[in-house]
């Protein structure tokens, strides 16, 4: 039978198991939406800006591990993606997003609503495709779901010209890919493999370093198998959190730039650094050349560019997670005769000590909400179980410190760039995932901000998700390095003129709800997770309040900043500056 | 070091683009690029100069393999290979240069190709070393113009040369 492009899109995403599609219309796309008009079995979700579309789209990835899927128009439609595309690409996330294209004959021209969205998103993609004629189009769709799925997965872009939606011919999805360019390395070589087990079975004062490509390739029961039999202790980048449970004697939660005390001591104290799917991030690594200075390394990475990229290696095993753990287990037993190490060994011992000198804690405060009270509190009433999502800034930091994940798939956030605006779109994607979850997004007054408006896309699609905003006034982060670095010189971090949050919430149909003192937080958790509609929360929190320990910029990880430092005389502390400040402009 | 990476890719458009905005993205510097079919209409040659230390060098070749529609890299430098590049160069014919530039072309065996009243266009082709000593030996008696191909270079098969070809890798045969 023959069938229109639009047909062919339509009944390729099926073929692809795709279930939901995030995005939003444009002249260049609408016979594609004309077919979605006369189709029920695909959802579409209509978003109010293309960025949050590709967040969704990629949190549904997340939280799923299937591949997401976006599709959008032509020009601003498609520029509008690019945030969401290299997001994606940095946290090796599968999407494949769809953009419109003007018709082919005007390509290069100029068109009304053209951008050589190819060219823009070539760097920041996986692979990109252009759609030249319609007899392309079922293999280009089957060809960029495998890509984007399976080796280091990543954002796929096919962009469709409108003539080729119009365009007809016979349907006929591939069921096989070939690609002759591109043959990932699933299995570690087995001679690595041996000599990894053995130096993981030698050495005393090892340390497992996960990122998140053991939670893309689900390979955390191996991992745990792993950590177990050896009774080594397992610590996790940002991206990495959930894919070793938060509460186990052995979770050595974050490393890092806000990694805590003994975390950053066991990392540059241990004699073998165990990575796997973690990629050596400059907020991991702090400086390069102090980094591990006493150990050997084994690098486990499906995607041979990120071994030796920043870091010597003595082992690395370019392979997929779950079969190289898989391995590693295997031969690890066998050297070690079965018998599972236990106890308190002096490593471990070491890093007790090093935990009980200066554990993770804040202060609490009976007057001012405390932003680490809340993501206590929250931890509390979930107990890792929910999905939580986080913006960027402190609250990130503060959530990645103190909530403990249990289970990998619970902790969607933007890693590699940091994208503000990241959280609430992606509490959406993940929400409409799993319906029946309970979803939060931590978020900061500012990067709240650069999103809120898919709270309409929020109630359309009744998506009851919790956020709480730790609203402290500022772009909380960026006034913590002014206080530290740029002594106190408060530029443009300062953020005047939020909206009244419950009113917003309202204004919408949704829930909102307000804390400002302690002793209402529970409160409003309890309210706001008892409901069933989407509720945010404004929690008024100490503005002045910093995420420690910290690593400056450029320093060893071992050489932490763990309070304020005291107060300069010659300057006033910052809350009296401030006030200084606001005296003087009244004036 | 200098380091000659033949790539075969698919002959498809964009792979160029793909390909030069990988090295551009990086910070990794291309010295000279060429691309041409290969005898499968389907693949093409990109053959790419490039310098750097050992470290960018695996950096380069993991890259460059990562992408989808690169099919193999060769870094022909771990390899016995032949290189060559061509050049065309207009050079003005005044009288009393003549001679010098007929004995310049004949020492090179390069050959002319176009002549007006006041020029020579002359052809030279040869490894890189050749085509530099040439257009040296031109340069005072006046270059009009100059052009010059990035370089291509291909694999060496026999096995036994392969050994001391690798210690003088440019030192290929005379025609
Ligand atoms: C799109 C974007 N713009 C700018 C930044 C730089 N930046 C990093 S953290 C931060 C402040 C975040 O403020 P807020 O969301 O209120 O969180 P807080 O740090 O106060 O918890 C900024 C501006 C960024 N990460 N993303």
């Amino acid at each position: 039978m023959k069938l229109t492009g639009a047909e062919i899109f339509v009944e390729s995403l099926k073929r692809e198991g795709v279930k939901t599609v995030f995005g939003l219309p444009g002249g260049v796309v609408l016979k594609i939406f004309d077919v979605l008009y006369q189709d029920k079995d695909l959802d579409f979700v209509l978003v109010r800006h293309e960025q949050a579309a590709v967040h969704m789209a990629e949190a549904y990835a997340r939280a799923t591990g299937k591949v997401g899927v976006a599709l959008v128009t032509s020009g601003p439609g498609a520029t509008n993606t690019v945030t969401g595309l290299v997001n994606a690409h940095m946290d090796s996330c599968p999407i494949v997003l769809f953009t419109g294209q003007v018709v082919s004959s005007l390509i290069g021209n100029d068109a009304f609503q053209e951008a050589d969205i190819v060219g823009i998103s070539r760097s920041v993609t996986k692979h990109n495709y252009l759609v030249k004629d319609v007899s392309e189009l079922a293999t280009t769709i089957k060809e960029a779901f495998y890509l984007a799925g399976t080796g280091r997965p990543g954002p796929v872009l096919v962009d469709i010209p409108k003539d080729v939606t119009m365009a007809s011919m016979e349907f006929a999805y591939p069921d096989k890919v070939y690609i002759r360019g591109y043959n990932p390395t699933y299995e570690g070589n087995k001679w690595q493999i041996k000599q990894a087990a053995e130096a993981m079975a030698r050495a005393e004062r090892p340390v497992l370093y996960v990122g998140g490509g053991v939670i893309n390739s689900d390979a955390s029961e191996e991992l745990y198998g792993l950590a177990e039999l050896l009774n080594i202790p397992v610590t996790m980048t940002l991206m990495g959190l959930g894919a070793f449970p938060g509460t186990h004697p052995l979770s050595l939660g974050m490393l890092g730039m806000h990694g805590s005390h003994a975390t950053n001591m066991a990392v540059h104290h241990c004699d073998l650094l165990i990575a796997v799917g973690a990629r050596f991030d400059d907020r991991v690594t702090g400086k390069i050349s102090e980094f591990v200075p006493k150990a050997k390394i084994i690098h486990i990475d499906v995607d041979p560019t990120s071994i030796r990229k920043n870091i010597h290696v003595d082992i690395p095993i370019v392979g997929d997670a779950k079969p190289v753990l898989r391995d590693l287990l295997a031969q690890a037993t066998a050297i070690v005769g079965g018998k599972k190490r236990e106890g308190k060994t002096p490593w471990l011992q070491q890093i007790a000590a090093w935990q009980s000198e200066r554990p993770l804690a804040y202060k609490p405060d009976p007057k001012v909400i405390k932003p680490q009270f809340v993501i206590d509190m929250i931890y509390r009433r979930t107990h890792g179980e929910a999905i939580i999502t986080s913006d960027v800034g402190q609250h990130q930091m503060w959530t990645a410190q103190f909530y403990k994940f249990a289970k990998p798939r619970t902790w969607l956030n933007s890693g590699g760039l940091g994208t503000m605006g990241y959280g609430f779109p992606a509490a959406l994607g993940a929400q409409r995932a799993f319906p029946g979850q309970l979803v939060v997004c931590v978020t900061g007054d500012g990067s709240f901000q650069m999103n809120l408006q898919e709270l309409a896309t929020a109630m359309v699609y009744d998506l009851p998700v919790k956020v709480a905003i730790l609203n402290n006034g500022y772009h909380g982060m960026v006034r913590q390095w002014q206080q530290l670095f740029y002594q106190g010189h408060y530029s443009a971090s300062r953020l005047e003129g939020g909206p009244d949050y419950v009113k917003l919430a309202e204004a919408y149909g949704a829930v909102g709800l307000r804390a400002t003192e302690p002793h209402e937080v529970e409160e409003v958790l309890d309210e706001a997770f008892a409901s069933k509609k989407l509720v945010l929360m404004d929690f008024q929190v100490d503005p002045y309040e910093n995420c420690y320990p910290m690593v400056p910029a450029g320093g060893a990880i071992n050489q932490m900043v763990y309070e304020d430092p005291p107060t300069d005389a010659t300057r006033p502390a910052p809350a009296a500056q401030d006030a200084q400040k606001e005296s003087i402009s009244l004036a | 070091m200098e380091h000659i990476i033949s790539l075969l890719v698919e002959n498809k458009f964009g792979v160029l683009a793909r390909v030069a905005s990988l090295f551009s993205a990086r910070g990794f510097n291309i010295e000279s690029l060429s691309v041409g079919p290969t005898a499968d209409p389907t693949m093409s040659m990109i053959t790419i100069v490039t310098t750097g230390d050992d470290r960018i060098l695996e950096q380069v070749n993991k890259q460059l393999n990562k992408l989808i529609d690169v099919i193999k890299v060769v870094d022909l430098t771990e390899h016995a290979y032949v290189e060559r590049e061509t050049a065309l160069v207009k050079i003005h014919t005044r009288a009393e240069d003549r001679a010098e530039v007929f004995r310049i072309i004949e020492v090179f065996r390069a050959k002319i190709v176009d002549s007006t009243p006041g020029t020579y266009t002359v052809e030279i082709t040869g490894d890189r070393e050749k085509v530099e000593a040439f257009i040296n030996q031109l340069r005072p008696l006046g270059i009009k113009e100059l052009v010059r191909s990035g370089r291509i270079a291909i694999m060496r098969d026999e096995v036994k040369t392969a050994v001391d070809q690798r210690r003088r890798p440019h030192m290929v045969e005379a025609k």
